[in-house]
């Protein structure tokens, strides 16, 4: 893979949307970006902060999506083109700089996009809001691309219409097309000279001699002027078919699969909009009149359905008058992410065709198979991963505490702890900082009768995040709870992101390091640091930190690098193997143990021998498991020893 | 561009999440759009780090950008690291027409061991892959990568695998640019093995 600023006009790769959003920007001469790691927004950054080097162009890791939305905003009002990434909850959390930058506008500064990656079907995120609403809530130019050259050819576009506007504008993008692969035929890098100044001319502020919200409303009528012949809309169909589609988004793709399968090119069109708000509807309704029934498949909300039944509406009786399909009728599911086959079963029932998607005696067969032989695999822990040796010694210690304590739970690998995973550990958790927040809470309860001990859990890259806000509050108004830390060192769920606790930046310079238990400990309180490899130790001082009630939130640091970056620096440290001699099997009283309950991967139970065994495909070697059987039946011995440890 | 044998071509490569299966199928990828096709790699995978499916849809044509998911019963070929994931994968995407290539290798998942959910025999497993397929190549990839060093490398023996196969458009000297790019280091070991694919796939020539 080349880097994303090669400099081959009408070269074709193979991107990522986030790539190819990234090469957009750089095509469109962005000197400034800000993110926090998200998927499925995350490669947006690292593409550009890999090239830094060569460009005049800076990228940071922010601490948070309000600060990088804010950093963006600042970069892009002393004349730098600039970009804020984020999933769609770093767009709650930046909600509040963006629900005020709208309406000020951009001082005449240089362009400014928000690009927000959703997550239909929720794959990788705790919900799977559809963002789009918040470009309609807030006035503010949305723009959707429906394939990977739309997600780099729109970026250039956005940035001129955004300076045209003077305001803050957003690309709402899916994941089957952010993060997901395809060709993008690239165009000209930018030669843009990138000098910063701020323009001291005074303007207009929100003191109220101007309303800034109608000022904003004159720009969105500016925006849908331009939007009604964007190059980002496009038609493909006969002119007056027997069925309209509006899509947007990976919709598109499905939309177009599913009429070549069925063949009914000759019938069905197919409106893919680009520009999704505010809604070009003089080209909508242009279309409209061509039909008499419409199709909207769209991503998760009915946004452009309902949007364009709104106005619709408002065109009075010589308006269009078709039948409106899609989530309201119950053609396309209302929630979740789609497929072609959502587009396929739509189309079929409103066209009245037979669609089978393959021989039946075929399907019959195959599902008596797999009814069999498909078994179910839950995602878990990497083999080696620390969380699993922090939420056994959790585990351990509630259970010994006896009192019905929990955890909460947050973001990351460490959401692990609401599975098996994690031994069910974690029992309630909301947003980044949310197991903070809520064990904030829960340790106030005490007037209630409230006596189980609570344990808030964050990862570390959430304890910079949003954790310190709610341990601060905790603090101040003596909350009686533990806050477990698991600090793995990096932010491993995204790819390996750094943060204030590693103190390398985005752009691969040392920054400071702020380290946890310093921010912790100027806060007056008792901080434990763990190695969670160190079991038994672990689960003592959690035990004790639990019971050290009545004086306000305690931290247990559970510090041990992820087991993924640690193996890509370094060898395997030891090997593992079951001693069949020493392994009872089915007739140990520990009831499989390691398999049944530890349920690290590279641990399987041989049918045939009746004994555990090390998976040595996916053992990673850290030794954990050795020290939970209570045979001591699992050994290990430094790698490349010889002989047989005790 | 040589014709495809069918356009648009949909691949299925599948594999439990650290087998590597997302690097079989980029340089799958990455050489197909050097030879000019028009490819899209959509993916699923589960949201912990291991142990779940991570399904990778290809789709290769001389015209369109096809979608990201392959449509139900509709695979044209399928690559499985594992054989319950093969198994899988005809479930949802097979036909009467697909072609599939499978590693036999089990990896067992934390449900069974953790819920009393029994791994199948793979034999029976075997035996049903190939009564579902219109072809079946099994390719011993886990035990012969192993005999090169490293059994992550099975992903590479595949990949061999396939182009022998000669489903795609796509042989041994499409392929070193690609692995060149990939693994700049370690580039011999993983040409041995995908050479070893190849050579596996001429005992069913």
């Amino acid at each position: 893979m080349p880097d994303i600023d090669i400099d081959a006009p009408g070269k074709t790769l193979m991107l990522m949307g986030n790539e190819a959003i990234a090469r957009g920007a750089l095509e469109a001469g962005v000197g400034f970006i800000a993110s926090y790691p998200g998927t499925p927004a995350t490669e947006i950054l690292p593409r550009l902060a890999e090239v830094t080097k060569s460009r005049n162009l800076y990228a940071e890791w922010s601490i948070n999506e309000i600060v990088a939305m804010l950093n963006a905003a600042a970069a892009a009002t002393a004349g730098i083109r600039s970009m804020a990434s984020m999933k769609q909850n770093g767009t709650n959390v930046a909600l509040d700089a963006i629900a005020n930058l709208n309406e000020r506008g951009l001082r005449g500064g240089a362009g400014l996009i928000l690009v927000n990656a959703d997550d239909p079907g929720r794959r990788n995120s705790p919900n799977e809001q559809d963002t789009r609403s918040v470009a309609k809530m807030l006035d503010i130019p949305l723009l959707e691309p429906g394939d990977f050259q739309e997600a780099k050819d729109m970026i250039p576009w956005l940035y001129e219409l955004s300076e045209e506007l003077d305001c803050l504008v957003m690309l709402r993008v899916v994941a089957k097309i952010s993060h997901t692969r395809g060709n993008v035929t690239l165009g000209e890098l930018s030669r843009r000279e990138q000098k910063a100044h701020f323009d001291l001319m005074p303007t207009i502020a929100s003191w109220g001699q101007i309303n800034l919200h109608a000022r904003l409303h004159e720009k969105l009528k500016r925006a849908k002027e331009r939007f009604e012949t964007s190059p980002f809309n496009r038609y493909l169909g006969p002119e007056t078919p027997d069925l309209l589609i509006i899509s947007c988004g990976a919709s598109f793709l499905y939309a177009m699969e599913a009429v070549r399968i069925l063949g009914v090119q000759d019938k069905v069109g197919v409106l893919n909009l680009g520009t999704i708000w505010p809604l070009p509807e003089k080209l909508i309704e242009k279309h409209l009149r061509n039909t008499q029934q419409v199709l909207f498949i769209e991503e998760v909300h009915p946004f452009v359905e309902q949007s364009v039944m709104e106005f619709t509406a408002s065109l009075g009786p010589d308006g269009p008058r078709p039948f409106f399909y899609g989530k309201r009728s119950r053609h396309i599911p209302s929630y979740g992410d789609l497929t072609p086959d959502n587009a396929l079963g739509a189309i079929a029932k409103i066209l009245n065709i037979n669609y089978q998607s393959r021989d039946p005696e075929y399907a019959e067969k195959v599902q008596v198979a797999s009814k069999e032989e498909v078994i179910t695999r839950l995602g878990t822990l990497c083999a080696g991963c620390p969380h699993r040796a922090s939420y056994w010694a959790i585990h351990r210690a509630l259970m010994l505490d006896g009192r019905e304590g929990f955890a909460t739970g947050d973001a990351g690998c460490m959401s692990a702890g609401f599975g098996p995973a994690g031994y069910f550990v974690a029992k309630y958790g909301a947003c980044m900082g949310g197991g903070a927040g809520l064990a904030d809470g829960y340790g106030k309860l005490k007037r209630f009768g409230f006596t189980q001990p609570v344990i808030g859990g964050e990862g570390d890259s959430t304890f910079y995040h949003a954790t310190i806000p709610a341990l601060l509050n905790a603090v101040w108004n003596q909350s009686d709870f533990t806050l477990v830390v698991y600090d793995n060192s990096t932010t491993a769920m995204t790819g390996f992101q750094p943060h204030p606790g590693v103190g390398m930046t985005a752009m691969g310079a040392q920054g400071k390091i702020v380290p946890i238990e310093d921010i912790c400990r100027s806060f007056g309180i008792r901080v434990e640091i763990c190695d969670p490899f160190e079991l038994e130790k672990t689960t003592e001082v959690m035990l004790d930190v639990l019971r050290d009630e009545g004086h306000g939130p305690r931290v247990v640091i559970m510090r041990h690098e992820c087991e993924l970056q640690r193996a890509r620096r370094e060898r395997t440290p030891y090997e593992v193997s079951v001693n069949p001699d020493k392994c009872l099997g089915e007739s140990c009283g520990c009831d499989r143990l390691c398999v049944r309950i530890f349920r690290c991967p590279g641990l399987r139970w041989n049918e045939q021998t009746g004994k555990s065994e090390i998976d040595e495909v996916i053992c990673s070697g850290c030794g954990l498991c050795a020290d939970i059987c209570p045979r001591g039946a699992i050994e290990k011995k430094a790698a490349g020893e010889v002989g047989v440890s005790q | 561009m040589k014709a495809l044998i069918k356009d648009p071509l949909s691949l299925i490569v599948i594999g439990v999440a650290g087998q590597g299966n997302v690097v079989t199928s980029f340089l799958i990828c990455d050489a197909l759009v050097n030879e000019g096709y028009k490819v899209t790699f959509g993916q699923t995978y589960p949201a912990q780090q291991r142990g779940g499916p991570v399904i990778n849809y290809i789709r290769i044509s001389e015209h369109i950008q096809a979608s990201p998911i392959i449509p139900e019963g509709r695979a044209d070929v399928i690559v499985a690291m594992e054989p319950v994931e093969a198994m899988r994968m005809l479930n949802q995407y097979g036909n009467p027409e697909v072609m599939t290539i499978v590693n036999p290798r089990p990896i067992q998942a934390i449900d069974v061991t953790g819920f009393g959910n029994k791994y199948p025999s793979v034999e029976k497993l075997m035996e049903d892959i190939t009564a579902l397929s219109a072809k079946t190549w099994v390719i011993q990839a886990t035990e012969e990568a192993r005999k090169l060093g490293n059994p992550i490398m099975a992903n590479v023996i595949l990949v061999g695998a396939l182009v022998g196969s000669g489903v795609l458009p796509l042989d041994r000297k499409a392929m070193e640019p690609v692995l060149q790019e990939r693994f700049p280091k370690t580039l011999d070991i993983n040409m041995k093995a995908l050479e070893k694919g190849i050579e596996l796939m001429k005992q069913y020539a």
